[in-house]
């Protein structure tokens, strides 16, 4: 009997599958109908529209790169634009023997070893049916006696192209950055984000500064032409048209002219300048000396002259401004001040005795002031005036490292300010930029394997030992402390302009920082540092016969090392090794609308060479003033060293 | 062993009328691939090549006794799913889509493994539970499909996601799966589609949309869509003659040689050329469900049409992204687009064929 249920069971079940199979052949041939109804569709009924599109007149589709957005600077002079211009280029696969060409095509205009490389290079790296540039900017004399004589040269053609000019070349190198030729990398880079579409066409792509981070909105969108082409593919006639979208205009916060006069006043010193308007975060300057030229790179660097930027002693590629890490020195104690008074550490009264070095308790090891024999009695208004360093290592130790790393990070030291240069990432943030460094026990710990020592501490005060700091990061603590505490993160675009009607887009920062300080505090530190520039002060130089008041404070950072008991002479120490100076500042100090901070490496003392850069800029901005080339102010002999 | 006896020994295993269909389509494949790639032998040689080794693999299959591919269930189900599982943590990631795992030796697409790994573990445990089926079953077997089916969903690899889900829906629907829980999913997936819309990738979306208007996108993933259609259309009744399609070969078919080698079959051979390659398929997907209608067991009934309907699955796919009326997914048409992976796991499902197929003709006999 139980053998009977199960059988049954089992014919059921075949019949049941059975069933479920006849479905699937239905569903089976449910497809193939699908198919063979759009196939019919496609090609028995609308059979003669495709052949007309594929067979009679075949339709090429040609992207219009869009012309690519300005750069103007605050007032709206240019600083990145397009020109037309002619290119001679080669279809390496047109011509039998190249070189011979070549050598052929230097008898009509001049072509250099520098343009030979070039193409060689750019033709190495090129797809074999693209031409290839031999010589660009060519002038119209150039154009005419190629073309009189272009019958010669079956391969070799003039195009204009739409090119990229930068006006202020290597004044504002490091700022606006440089468009090159789109290399595989990018072209990866391209695809991961779904826009190689709108890349065709295109040959350039922000590769550092402004160019680059801007890039998504420089580039604009590629039109699109359909053409109708000939069975040998050209072109006879224009089927539709979809017009390109130029890229957007980007109108920056920096004053071209300002920038201008900043790069100058810095003469032959190496160095970094950035100039902020402390009240919205907006970048004036923004200087790394010394520059290049960015056009050198858009068409593929020859390889002399890489070899000479990238050797050159100067390191001209290096963007000081953005990744300089340097010790910040004596313009840390206005910061350390203000943690004093803010911890209670110090009160404005509380007097110090300096005898020209500081000691820890139990130790013999003497951390020397910069002025031999000692500021003598010293409170918190005096150290900032003449630099005090014992009072320093004092507050640090009395401080101790913790308190002052979590003070000091909030005034942005050890972290990225943000600025919108270099390469956007996906978070939107920018990774070009150095973080300098803020030590804390943990850092250290994880550094060196270590436990923080007390001795760690007491150079942490004057800015020395571990600390280091980026121009632009100093610049966004000074500008933070000019605005009474509130800080905005810095930024050079305040306004994307767009080719369409209606879409521009102001850019403004909210403030990312509000250190909620003591007015009292705050006042008090920032009229010592009007008294900095004033006589008695590190840098007087800074505010003689200036009609507005300005707030500063001096520093330098160590180069090399001095031992103990050795004694710093300037005179006897290699240029390269000399101190750097730096100057930080603001003005007018009651109502600041600039903070900057000034770094001229190898420069000795602050007050000396980096206060009157500073200088020159604030007159600039503030009255309008345009320095002459040679009123520099005279060096001061007798100037503290710090 | 003499000559005749070798050479019995090749075939006794290997299903004759299955073997015609599938040379048919794989002669085709290779006639154009000459032509798709404006007669480069090295293509054409590569694909050889890649037929060679899936051959053998099927061969190897097909020789295996029926319990032994049971066996394989389990194993490879679990290896598929911990490959899977790392390449979710540890994948490489190319074009925004994490889906490769770099072993050091090679990088594998586990996906590629689980076509055949899913609905094989699916059957077997159908067969293990065959006595005493109830709907618990069913939904540990919808679990069975589901889970893996989620990684590789969130690689994101939307297409392979479903061309499983798809394969495993056949093992589920062979089973015999109530209709009723049928209409509710349908019903479910119906209403649920605003809100897998809103889960989707930009760029997937971007796909499905351009499938309405092509022109959008005119530049990007559109231009394959547009190409070919134009391709297609233009072949009208006989086509433009083999290697003389204009659009293959003025260069305006993009991937020509592997998901678009329809387009070049159906512009070159035309209405009536389609008819034929569609017989050739029709005759393998024939023969494949007549394996299936007379398998003895519930493994190889499931086994036997799942494959069957999901080569048909992919043969749709593949052509109705060409000719425009699917997105374009980037599914190959089987056994004639060039490529060595989707070959092997072909050819593996075809050996399983015919071992279900000859194996049991040796056990009545």
């Amino acid at each position: 009997m139980k053998r009977h249920v199960e059988l049954k069971n089992h014919l059921r079940e075949i019949f049941h599958f059975r069933l479920r199979l006849a479905v699937s052949i239905g569903f089976t041939m449910v497809l193939m109908a699908i198919l063979l109804l759009r196939f019919a569709y496609l090609q028995l009924l609308r059979h003669d529209y495709y052949q007309t599109l594929a067979e009679n007149n075949r339709i090429s589709i040609v992207p219009i790169v869009p012309s690519r957005g300005l750069i103007l600077d605050r007032n709206g002079v240019e600083m990145a634009h397009n020109y037309s211009g002619y290119t001679l280029e080669i279809s390496p696969s047109k011509v039998a023997n190249v070189d011979a060409t070549i050598d052929e095509l230097a008898t009509l205009v001049p072509i250099g070893a520098r343009d030979r490389k070039r193409f060689k290079k750019l033709s190495s790296e090129s797809h074999n049916l693209e031409s290839v540039v031999i010589r660009n900017r060519l002038t119209d004399e150039e154009v005419a006696r190629f073309a009189a004589q272009q019958y010669r040269f079956p391969g070799v053609e003039i195009k204009a192209r739409l090119l990229r000019d930068y006006p202020y070349a290597d004044k504002a190198s490091h700022l606006i950055g440089y468009i090159g030729r789109i290399n595989e990398t990018d072209v990866d880079q391209l695809e991961e984000n779904d826009l190689a579409a709108n890349y065709r066409g295109s040959d350039y792509i922000g590769k550092t500064g402004l160019e680059q981070s801007y890039e998504t909105e420089l580039h604009g969108i590629t039109g699109i032409e359909q053409v109708e082409v000939d069975s040998s593919g050209r072109a006879v006639r224009l089927l539709s048209r979809t017009a390109p979208i130029s890229g957007n205009t980007l109108v920056l916060s920096i004053d071209a002219k300002l920038q201008e006069i900043a790069e100058q006043a810095f003469g032959n010193y190496r160095g970094a300048l950035v100039a902020i308007d402390p009240t919205n975060g907006e970048v004036l300057a923004f200087v790394s000396k010394p520059g290049y030229d960015p056009s050198l790179f858009i068409d593929g660097i020859d390889e002399q002259s890489w070899e000479e930027l990238n050797n050159s002693p100067d390191h001209p590629l290096n963007n000081r401004a953005l990744r300089g890490q340097y010790p910040s020195g004596s313009t840390i104690k206005p910061f350390m001040a203000l943690a004093g008074l803010f911890y209670k550490t110090r009160s404005p009264s509380r007097t110090i005795s300096d005898p020209g070095y500081f000691t820890l308790p139990g130790s013999s090891h003497q951390y020397r002031d910069w002025k031999a024999g000692g500021h003598g009695s010293v409170d918190l208004y005096k150290s900032i005036v003449v630099s005090c360093d014992t009072y320093y290592y004092g507050l640090a130790t009395e401080l101790g490292i913790d308190n002052i790393y979590t003070f000091l990070s909030r005034f942005g030291f050890g972290k990225k300010t943000g600025i919108d240069l270099g390469k956007r990432l996906d978070n939107g943030e920018f990774e070009s930029e150095s973080s300098g460094l803020l030590p804390s026990q943990e850092w250290k710990m994880r550094r060196y394997k270590q436990k923080w020592y007390a001795g760690d501490t007491v150079s942490v005060g004057i800015g020395q030992g571990y600390s280091l700091v980026t121009p632009i990061q100093l610049a966004y603590a000074v500008a933070t402390l000019a605005n009474d505490g509130v800080g905005y993160r810095p930024h050079l675009v305040r306004e994307i302009r767009s080719a369409r009607a209606n879409e521009n887009r102001a850019i403004t920062v909210p403030p990312d920082a509000n250190m909620k300080l003591d007015p009292d505090d705050v006042a008090l530190v920032k009229r010592a540092m009007v008294a900095v520039t004033q006589p008695g002060g590190t840098a007087v130089a800074a505010s003689a016969g200036a009609s507005y008041q300005i707030a500063g404070k001096t520093g330098t950072a160590q180069v090399v090392g001095m031992k103990q008991g050795e004694k710093y002479d300037a005179s006897k120490i290699d240029e390269r090794h000399r101190d750097h100076a730096w100057f930080i500042a603001f003005a007018p100090a009651d109502k600041p609308k600039i903070a900057l901070v000034v770094l001229a490496e190898n420069g000795g003392h602050g007050g000396g060479t980096a206060a009157p850069i500073a200088r020159k800029v604030m007159d600039y901005y503030l009255l309008g003033k345009i320095p002459t080339p040679l009123a520099d102010v005279p060096e001061d002999k007798d100037a503290p060293h710090d | 062993m003499t000559k005749r006896q070798l050479w019995q020994r090749l075939i006794t295993h290997v299903d004759p009328m299955l073997m015609l269909g599938l040379c048919m389509i794989m002669s085709t494949s290779l006639l154009m691939l000459y032509s798709a790639s404006d007669g480069n032998w090295m293509r054409v040689g590569g694909q050889g090549a890649n037929i060679l080794v899936a051959l053998v693999l099927m061969w190897v299959v097909a020789n295996l006794p029926l319990h032994y591919l049971m066996r394989t269930a389990l194993p490879i189900y679990l290896f598929g799913m911990l490959l899977l599982i790392g390449v979710a943590l540890f994948g490489e990631i190319s074009h925004g889509a994490r889906r490769w795992l770099n072993l050091g030796v090679a990088t594998i697409q586990p996906s590629e493994l689980m076509k055949v790994g899913v609905p094989l573990m699916m059957a077997w445990y159908f067969e293990k539970h065959e006595a005493t089926l109830t709907w618990k079953n069913y939904l540990i077997a919808a679990l069975i499909l589901l889970v893996p089916v989620g990684l590789i969903a969130r690689q994101p690899d939307l297409g392979t996601a479903l061309l499983i889900t798809a394969s495993g829906f056949y093992v589920l629907f062979l089973a015999g799966l109530s209709w009723r829980i049928i209409g509710g999913m349908v019903v479910a997936s119906l209403a649920s589609a605003p809100i897998m819309w809103n889960m989707l990738h930009e760029y997937q979306k971007h796909r499905i949309m351009m499938l309405l208007d092509p022109t959008q996108d005119a530049l990007g993933k559109g231009y394959h869509t547009i190409q070919g259609m134009i391709a297609v259309g233009s072949g009208g009744l006989i086509g433009k003659g083999y290697m003389a399609g204009t659009q293959t070969h003025l260069d305006f078919l993009p991937e020509r040689t592997t998901d678009f080698i329809f387009a070049v079959y159906s512009e070159e051979f035309g209405f009536l050329g389609n008819l034929i390659l569609l017989a050739m398929y029709g005759f393998v997907i024939t023969r494949g469900f007549m394996i299936t209608g007379s398998a003895s067991t519930y493994f190889t009934r499931l086994m036997a049409g799942s494959i069957t309907l999901t080569f048909a699955t992919y043969a749709f796919v593949n052509m109705g992204m060409v000719s425009g009326i699917l997105p374009v997914v980037g599914v190959p048409l089987p056994l004639l687009s060039y490529g060595g992976t989707s070959m092997l796991t072909l050819l593996l499902g075809f050996g399983m064929l015919m071992s279900i197929e000859t194996h049991q003709k040796l056990n009545k006999t």
